[in-house]
């Protein structure tokens, strides 16, 4: 069986504006199979905008381009906007940064979850309620009956997203994107969230990629990384390899970091060289890693 | 002496209803000295910070600041000793002032006179030249505006500057040109610094001696060399120190997930 459940090859995001075309992501490949693929940079690398790209978010006048776009034997290219409403959800599904803001503040979280479960499986109500508690169980949330019927504001950070989680995993999908899940939440609570649904991506044999400017985080929790810079991938590496980067925005970034036990009088500025925003010649791409259930 | 906080709570409400957002909390960070304080959101190191700069009161306990004890309001000249930088540019500045504007205020208020000399010098104090000074926020990286927000502090050259999660809105290359910026600030001013943050890294990248803080108290202090060792006594800073190493596969306690009452 092939691995792989996404491919994207020279995926291009071009937002016109009165100065000219500004391209956001440029020339972008890669694989995902059943693994961990995390991707970092920092804000205007167009990692996010990758993402989007892939769940067909990314709306006019921005223009999305490539040569081979597949989920499975399905053709992102030419899928319209109903096509993808019926994808979204059901066979990939995103995990955004902030609960806050992706729940809806005046539903009961229990009901929103129901709703993924009722839109995309045609359920009845009752078995999409079922299907909603065991999976705020699922998400170790300990009373899901009582938190079915909470409003978003009635729980904390870390719970709202692992209701979002929760939310996304109901109509189980094959591949999920998780843009900066836990940047919004305390440190000690981050772990816990990426553990479960670590967990429940591993269980289910689904493929994960996690968008993050957390370079630890990152190396620490994925199996494979792509660095991006100014809309392009720059290095493709194993994430326990980070620290062995060669590319020299990569070891910039990690030598700017400030690191426990190694206290220096001045960190290293990152120097940008001019040359890391001209197109690369050939995009890096590597085949997708089938790391089994 | 510089900062000598003695007993200090901060509340809010009264009676029955009355929230401790901090407790009993002591330190005493000396003229030069950098002191950090970690913690997570609701720990109350924020609200530590603000009642030493004076935008809350406290309820209890004793402020003083370069040997004088603070009352109920405070004087110009006090205000003065004490500045502060807050966590998001984008947020702490005035959107339709410029950063003229936004540096010359500080010195109408204090009546500290010849404006137009301090306020290059505060900007060239932080690496921006004269290019800078006409432009609005909006047309400032966001580096960029965390070196106003700094040069704001600096203008009315305070003893003691109060950093609220300085870097925790910049990616990690603005991060590191602003903390190379602080500590050149400090060796050259002898500024006092009392600095929040959840990243350990961060903090004990500036701050010599650090104190972790959990529900509104002091739960731990400790020092750099002792974080970087890992030596720690308190469950809640060894776990804090784990969370900061990245990704944590055991998982830690699942207890701290659990949600808020309903109220």
């Amino acid at each position: 069986m092939d691995a792989t459940l996404l491919r994207v090859r020279n995926l291009s995001v071009t937002y016109p504006s009165d100065t000219g075309d500004f391209r956001a992501v440029r020339n972008v490949s890669f694989s995902v199979g059943r693994e961990r693929l995390g991707i970092v940079g920092e804000s205007g690398s167009g990692k996010s905008t990758t993402g989007r790209a892939i769940m067909g978010l990314v709306r006019h006048p921005a223009r999305v381009a490539s040569d081979e776009m597949m989920l499975g034997d399905t053709d992102l290219r030419r899928l319209s906007e109903r096509g993808f409403r019926r994808l979204r959800g059901k066979r990939i599904a995103m995990v955004l940064q902030d609960p806050k803001y992706s729940l809806d503040p005046v539903m009961q979280v229990g009901q929103q979850i129901a709703e993924t479960h009722r839109t995309h499986l045609s359920s009845s109500r009752a078995a999409a309620k079922q299907a909603a508690l065991e999976m705020l169980e699922a998400v170790h949330i300990r009373d899901p009956e009582r938190v079915y019927h909470m409003y978003p504001h009635q729980v904390s950070g870390g719970m709202g997203q692992r209701i979002m989680i929760a939310m996304m995993l109901i109509a189980g999908p094959e591949l999920l994107i998780a843009d900066e899940p836990t940047s919004a939440l305390d440190v000690t609570v981050q772990s816990q969230v990426l553990s479960i649904m670590d967990e429940l991506v591993r269980g289910r044999g689904m493929g994960l990629i996690l968008i993050s400017h957390n370079l630890h985080l990152v190396s620490s929790f994925c199996d494979r990384v792509l660095v991006m810079y100014a809309g392009q991938v720059v290095e493709v590496c194993a994430a326990s390899r980070l620290g062995e980067a060669q590319h020299p925005y990569t070891r910039g970034l990690l030598a700017a970091l400030p690191e426990l036990g190694r206290r220096r009088a001045e960190l290293p500025q990152l120097q940008r060289d001019p040359a890391w925003m001209e197109d690369i010649a050939t995009p890096l791409e590597t085949p997708a890693l089938g790391v089994g259930p | 002496m510089s900062i000598v906080l003695e007993h200090v709570t901060v509340s809010y409400g009264r009676g029955a209803k009355r929230f401790d957002a901090a407790r009993n909390v002591s330190l005493a960070v000396a003229q030069g000295e950098a002191y950090g304080l970690v913690g997570e959101s609701g720990s109350g190191k924020s609200t530590v910070l603000r009642a030493v700069a004076g935008l809350i009161p406290h309820a209890e306990g004793r402020v003083a600041l370069a040997g004088q004890t603070m009352g109920k309001a405070r004087t110009t000249a006090q205000r003065k000793t004490v500045q502060m930088v807050f966590q998001d540019p984008y947020g702490s500045l005035h959107p339709s002032q410029t950063v003229d504007q936004i540096l010359s205020m500080p010195i109408a208020i204090h009546k500290l006179g010849n404006a137009d000399r301090r306020v290059a010098a505060a900007l060239d104090e932080v690496g921006l030249g004269p290019a800078h000074r006409f432009r609005y926020p909006h047309q400032l990286s966001g580096g960029q505006r965390q070196r106003i927000a700094i040069a704001r502090a600096l203008i009315l050259e305070p003893r003691i500057l109060l950093l609220d999660e300085p870097t925790s809105a910049l990616d990690v290359s603005v991060q590191a040109e602003i903390l190379n910026l602080l500590s050149r600030l400090r060796r050259e001013h002898g500024l006092t610094m009392l600095m929040v943050s959840h990243d350990l890294a961060v903090i004990a990248h500036l701050c010599e001696r650090i104190a972790v803080m959990n529900r509104g108290e002091i739960v731990e202090t400790t020092t750099a060399e002792a974080l970087a060792a890992g030596d720690v006594r308190n469950p809640y800073t060894q776990q804090l120190l784990r969370s900061n190493k990245g990704f944590d596969a055991s998982g830690g306690e699942l207890d701290l997930l659990d949600a808020v009452p309903i109220r």
